[in-house]
């Protein structure tokens, strides 16, 4: 011990070497071993299913479930299906991309009012934000088909006020799907952004206004920007379920609510048509990765991700 | 308790003070006074230092001026004009944070034109090459804060609030994190920046060298109270508390008996030994049979063979005992036991004309009776005394 420090400023670049440290390529192998589970995970769940998928969606329409499909290498599944459901792709686009822009601005102010100004309140706040998980979504989203049926309080009251007709109604419309999306994605949005906002140092926006920003200045200048990373991953993890979605649209709309999800659903169950909900599914799946990969590539946070 | 600093009394003005002038400010935190009744003046164009332990207020003082605290009461004028309510984006006022506070989002170049940029400044480009010359930042402009070191970061951190040719330049421990080389350039740095560019500077720091290597005026800061404020010599050699007498350098303080005023001297009887004081450096009554503090810095006590003629008429003490020497090189230092128990600290320089002394050795120690000060009884005469640091 004595003659280890005694040398060490005389040769500082060189430590001696170790005996008991295990060789390098030892080492490096710890690392896949670590890996090992969770790549078995996602080879079972994740690969070889999305392999079944790209198949299916490839088969030959004609075929049926109970007498099996026939690999037909049939791209145009893809072109006939479009053409049959570019409405509620469209739509669900629509819906999800309204959804996700509401979820911001609420979840915003609610993770920006958490973090700054809950004080001593604020884990009792992060808690009452999940709470809705301990029900089930399917239980949650029944409860506001009660809430807004057509005699309802709801419905009574924003009649009263005028705001609806004396016939309107809020079940069946794209008002109820889309609330409906907003209410259980929103703790999606919330956590991620009171992370990023939670940690924003308070003494930089003292320091901007300091620096003659007035309070929204401040704000646009420095919380905005450095809270961006739970913006962005806020909004994905909003974005894509809720694009994806059927229950909403099946308990909250009507026929002319239908959403993507919902077909695919119908095409599966109902149809029996694996092919071409295959095929939607892809396309869906394609369509939200391309829109992802832009969307973060213009946000343009891949160093503060 | 509180002074001010050099008051310009023009005779007959009564109208705008120059500076930063601040008046029974008080600060409470719940039921802590964090600043009470605090009162300062900062002259324009000076190099200004807020001296104090930690906890004792100094970051309470400067948010309050920069607008980032709300005062419990009191006021701050700056050039005349009340600013005690305005809020900090509009105050002339910038401050240099504790730990910096650069915008991590921001390159160099973005962190030092964001206030320029807030006012709408035509020049911004022509200023931030300027400053960043200044600082000696001209190659780091694209980098991000986290990519530069502490000192850099530090530089960065002045030039963004230079820039903006504020009224007043508020510091709080700037050089705090840096070690002790990168500090002492610093100092000099700051230094020679603000003479360059003539701005009023308020510096705060709880490193007595600091304050005094780089200010004009100190205020020395106890407990959210201004004990003393006055040039760095000034308070040095004439101390007006137990507390400034040791935290500012080392004071050798000894129990005495006023033996009442006589002339322009106050006498003392100094554990048997009658001294006298100079008046202006008497900071207690004079009332006779009280106790004081005589306090007398290390350096400025004699050292001699007992009997060896003495240099310093009327404050010469016989009887001690060299307990403890230390060579240091440039000087020695002794502690000298004197008969009534009291180690007193002693540093000679080395000139080479006289010998050391040796442990045990019997020696007469006096000084020159005009470095002498005299302290309040009722102070702690412990307070400010730094328990961590060795004598340097
Ligand atoms: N927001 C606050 N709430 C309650 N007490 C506070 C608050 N801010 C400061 N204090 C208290 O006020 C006192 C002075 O604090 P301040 O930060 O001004 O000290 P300081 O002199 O700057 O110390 P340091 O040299 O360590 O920075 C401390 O005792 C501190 O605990
Ligand atoms: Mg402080």
């Amino acid at each position: 011990m004595t003659a280890s420090t005694a040398a060490a400023p005389i040769a500082p670049a060189t430590p001696p070497e170790q005996p008991d440290r295990p060789p390098a390529r030892k080492r490096k192998l710890t690392g896949y071993w670590l890996l090992l589970p969770g790549m078995l995970w996602l080879a079972v769940f994740f690969v070889i299913p999305f392999y079944s998928l790209v198949a299916t969606s490839l088969y030959d329409r004609t075929g049926s479930v109970l007498q099996g499909y026939d690999m037909a290498w049939q791209f145009s599944n893809y072109w006939h299906t479009l053409d049959d459901y570019w409405r509620p792709l469209v739509r669900s686009l629509w819906y999800g991309g309204l959804a996700t822009l509401i979820c911001l601005a609420l979840g915003y102010v609610l993770a920006y009012a958490i973090a700054f100004k809950s004080g001593r309140w604020k884990n009792l706040m992060l808690v009452l934000v999940i709470a809705p998980f301990f029900t089930s979504f399917l239980v949650r989203t029944l409860s506001w088909k009660l809430l807004l049926r057509d005699d309802g309080f709801i419905v009574n009251a924003l009649q009263f006020v005028h705001l609806l007709g004396s016939d309107g109604r809020l079940l069946a419309t794209p008002v109820a799907v889309i609330a409906g999306l907003v209410y259980n994605f929103l703790p999606f949005m919330v956590l991620p952004l009171f992370a990023s906002i939670d940690k924003i140092d308070h003494r930089l926006i003292e320091a901007a206004s300091d620096l003659y920003s007035r309070p929204i200045v401040g704000f646009f200048k420095v919380t905005w920007p450095l809270s961006l990373p739970g913006v962005v991953s806020g909004t994905l993890l909003t974005f894509i379920p809720a694009v994806g979605d059927y229950i909403n649209a099946e308990l909250l709309g009507s026929p002319k609510q239908r959403m993507i999800g919902n077909v695919i659903q119908s095409l599966f169950t109902d149809a029996n048509d694996y092919p071409a909900a295959g095929a939607l599914s892809m396309m869906l799946m394609l369509l939200i990765l391309a829109m992802v990969l832009f969307y973060v590539r213009r946000a343009g946070t891949e160093e503060l991700l | 308790m509180s002074q001010v600093a050099e008051a310009p009394e023009k005779s007959g003005d009564v109208g705008a003070y120059e500076g930063l002038r601040i008046r029974s400010l008080t600060k409470e935190f719940a039921s802590f006074t964090a600043v009470k009744s605090l009162d300062l003046d900062v002259p324009s164009g000076s190099f200004f230092a807020l001296l104090g332990p930690s906890g004792c207020g100094k970051t309470t003082t400067l948010r309050m001026v920069a607008g980032l605290e709300t005062p419990t009461s009191g006021s701050i004028e700056l050039s005349g004009k009340d600013i005690t309510w305005d809020k900090p984006y509009r105050r002339p006022v910038n401050t240099v944070f504790q730990n910096y506070a650069l915008f991590p989002h921001l390159d160099i170049y973005e962190n030092v034109a964001f206030g320029l940029r807030r006012r709408k400044s035509k020049e911004v480009d022509r200023s931030v090459r300027e400053m960043l010359q200044l600082v000696e930042l001209e190659s780091q402009t694209r980098k991000r804060p986290p990519q530069l070191s502490g000192g850099q970061q530090q530089r960065v951190a002045l030039a963004r609030a230079l820039i903006n040719s504020p009224e007043v330049l508020l510091l709080d421990e700037p050089l705090g994190a840096l070690d002790l080389k990168l500090r002492r350039s610093m100092q000099i740095e700051i230094k020679r920046i603000q003479t360059e560019v003539g701005l009023t500077f308020v510096h705060v720091t709880h490193d007595q060298e600091e304050a005094m290597t780089m200010a004009d005026t100190i205020a020395v800061m106890n407990q959210g109270v201004i004990e003393q404020m006055g040039a760095p010599a000034e308070l040095y050699d004439n101390p007006e508390t137990t507390f400034v007498a040791n935290f500012l350098g080392q004071s050798n303080l000894i129990e005495v008996e006023i033996r009442g005023p006589e002339g322009d001297f106050v006498v003392v009887d100094m554990q048997g030994t009658l001294a006298s004081i100079p008046t202006q450096r008497t900071h207690v009554q004079p009332t006779v049979g009280e106790k004081a503090w005589v306090g007398i810095r290390p350096e400025k006590v004699l050292i001699a063979e007992v009997g060896a003629s003495i240099d310093a008429p009327g404050n010469s003490i016989p009887g001690g005992v060299v307990s403890d020497v230390s060579f240091i090189g440039v000087s020695t230092q002794y502690l000298v036991r004197m008969p009534w128990g009291q180690e007193i600290q002693v540093f000679e320089q080395n000139t080479g004309r006289r010998r050391l002394f040796r442990q045990g050795e019997q020696v007469d120690i006096s000084w020159h009776p005009e470095y002498a000060f005299l302290l309040d009884h009722h102070q702690d005469a412990s307070a400010g005394v730094d328990k961590v640091d060795a004598p340097s």
